[in-house]
């Protein structure tokens, strides 16, 4: 697991909370500079992937390293933007403002020293998912596309070369989903980023994704989207039937690891 | 009290500067200028954090947790400052730790809240003068305040005010986004937890100038009507600030020349600037809508 290239690496990772493992036997490797969807039902423990990596929770079995080293929590070189529904319309505070969070926010004390600086990386970050229009508008009043481009704003300021995304396209419509994707490939591509986003639906990431990591049954299941998302490959990972069905418009539907899974795999 | 009210009720001369001198001649007339300016200031900037994490009704309840305090320190011939301090601090800490996301987090506190009035009431028929000790506790005295007082309530000030600005930007950031910030590192309990006992302070404080029934006009009002104006923090704190100190002035002043009592005025000017402020943003569209 000591590969180079590896951005994450994991072996016989097990994952829960207490000593019941939601996931277990999880071995895998995720090539830095690549792109890669979480998929797989709710409750099958997505977000607790990424609370591992974050090290907001511990493994309780196996191996993880992430950008070589163990998993520390609040590790600069980690950009997230984490899961959860539009902010409050209340909520005020400038969109600038919350991007500006993103680099000191976690530091005791006012700013005092380097607000250039700070209002500089801000820009820069507010102008590469082109929120120039509206980052000086209340954060809570935007909408659901605009909060979650600044959302991105705010986890590449700090310039990480790790991105985590948990469910950034679910409050949005098909059409801000695709730019959204769209915008997220391109920064990655050009700052050689890796990035981990979970998704419910997979279609609108099809094209721009390098590897997908199911996570369903209590198991991890890792490979490129072609490969792995068949009705023969996750079929035999999950010993169930599974179906993978395509539309004329080749997206893809796949059927039977929906259920929440009752009887976790030990 | 009464008497202090009946004292206070002069005569204008409508002599700017008469009145002005006429303001200040009277040493608790400074005091409660000094002490309201403390208050008001520390009640502005609190208040910010308070609307932003949606916490006005954990700052409400701890004044009336206070009371219970105040008063049974009084029953136990104790200054109702040191238990309107300990209970508020004690509450506030336990809040705290409840998080800011729990749900159900506003009934828990409305329960408490209900039960420690009941142990106020408790304290009160104890403690035989109980009028004027209970009636300052829950209306405000800032018009009976002793030099020592002002020291004591000055150093709360400058501590809070402190704790304040050491907590700032992690505070600000876990007010905004709790997940976000505790990925960053932040301690988010811990700083819920800090945040409530500073309040606890504010609100302690506050308390002696308009009471633990209206505890709202100082801390939440304010700050309510600067996010109205001002979606940049630091603007929005110092508008809540200056808001704070004019209704906590011009409320003195006023009831200083009239008969009726200090936190009327405070309360009254807090709810009207509150009211225009909201009018003028519904007829805002209307206006527009007329002139184009």
């Amino acid at each position: 697991m000591n590969d180079r290239n590896a951005a994450i690496a994991a072996s016989g990772l097990a994952a829960g909370y207490g000593s019941t493992a939601i996931w277990s036997q999880a071995s895998f490797s995720i090539p830095a500079g690549s792109f890669t969807a979480i998929l797989g039902p709710n409750g099958a423990g997505k977000s607790t992937l990424i609370k591992l990596i974050l090290g907001l929770l511990h493994p309780i079995a196996g191996r993880l390293e992430v950008l070589g080293e163990a998993p520390t929590r609040g590790n600069p070189r980690i950009g997230y933007v984490p899961q959860g529904s539009a902010f409050d319309p209340e909520l005020s505070i400038r969109g600038r403002d919350f991007v500006g969070l993103g680099i000191d926010g976690h530091r005791w004390g006012m700013r005092l020293m380097g607000r250039s600086q700070i209002a500089t990386a801000a820009d820069d970050a507010i102008r590469a998912v082109g929120a120039e229009a509206y980052a000086d508008r209340q954060l809570g009043r935007l909408s659901g596309g605009e909060q979650q481009r600044l959302l991105l704003a705010q986890a590449l300021v700090g310039q990480p070369s790790l991105l985590l995304m948990d469910e950034p396209l679910s409050h949005l419509d098909v059409r801000n989903q695709g730019a959204i994707v769209q915008l997220i490939s391109q920064v990655a591509r050009e700052r050689n980023l890796t990035v981990l986003l979970i998704a419910h639906d997979v279609n609108p990431l099809l094209s721009h994704i390098d590897h997908v990591l199911y996570i369903a049954h209590g198991r991890l299941a890792m490979g490129k989207p072609a490969g792995i998302i068949t009705s023969e490959t996750l079929s035999t990972i999950y010993s169930a039937p599974v179906e993978v069905l395509r539309d004329r418009l080749g997206r893809v539907f796949v059927v039977g690891l929906e259920e929440e899974v009752s009887h976790p795999h030990a | 009290m009464h008497d202090m009210i009946a004292m206070a009720a002069t005569d204008l001369s409508w002599n700017p500067l008469d009145d002005l001198a006429l303001l200040f001649h009277y040493e608790f007339m400074v005091h409660a200028f000094e002490a309201g300016t403390v208050v008001a200031v520390v009640a502005g900037a609190i208040g910010y954090f308070v609307v932003l994490r949606g916490s006005a009704f954990a700052a409400h309840a701890l004044s009336h947790i206070g009371f219970a305090g105040a008063t049974g320190a009084v029953v136990l011939a104790l200054s109702p400052i040191v238990g309107l301090l300990a209970f508020t601090l004690g509450a506030g800490v336990a809040i705290g730790a409840l998080g800011n996301r729990l749900r159900g987090r506003d009934v828990t506190i409305g329960i408490v809240l209900a039960w420690a009035l009941g142990l106020g009431v408790l304290f009160i028929s104890l403690y035989r003068g109980y009028a004027t000790e209970a009636y300052a506790l829950l209306f405000g005295q800032i018009l009976g305040i002793s030099t020592s007082d002002v020291v004591a309530t000055s150093v709360a000030g400058v501590v809070t005010m402190a704790a304040l600005a050491v907590a700032y930007r992690p505070l600000l950031f876990s007010s905004v986004d709790e997940d976000l910030a505790s990925a960053k590192g932040v301690p988010v309990t811990v700083l819920s937890i800090v945040f409530m006992a500073i309040l606890a302070v504010a609100v302690s404080e506050a308390v002696q100038v308009v009471g633990v029934l209206l505890i709202f006009a100082l801390i939440v009002t304010p700050a309510a009507i600067a996010v109205r104006f001002s979606s940049r923090p630091p603007v929005a704190i110092g508008i809540g600030i200056l808001l704070a100190l004019a209704f906590t002035w011009f409320g003195l002043a006023i009831a200083f020349f009239s008969p009726h009592p200090v936190s009327f005025f405070i309360t009254t000017l807090a709810f009207a600037t509150y009211l225009v402020v909201r009018l003028m943003e519904a007829l805002r569209p209307r206006l527009r809508a007329r002139v184009s």
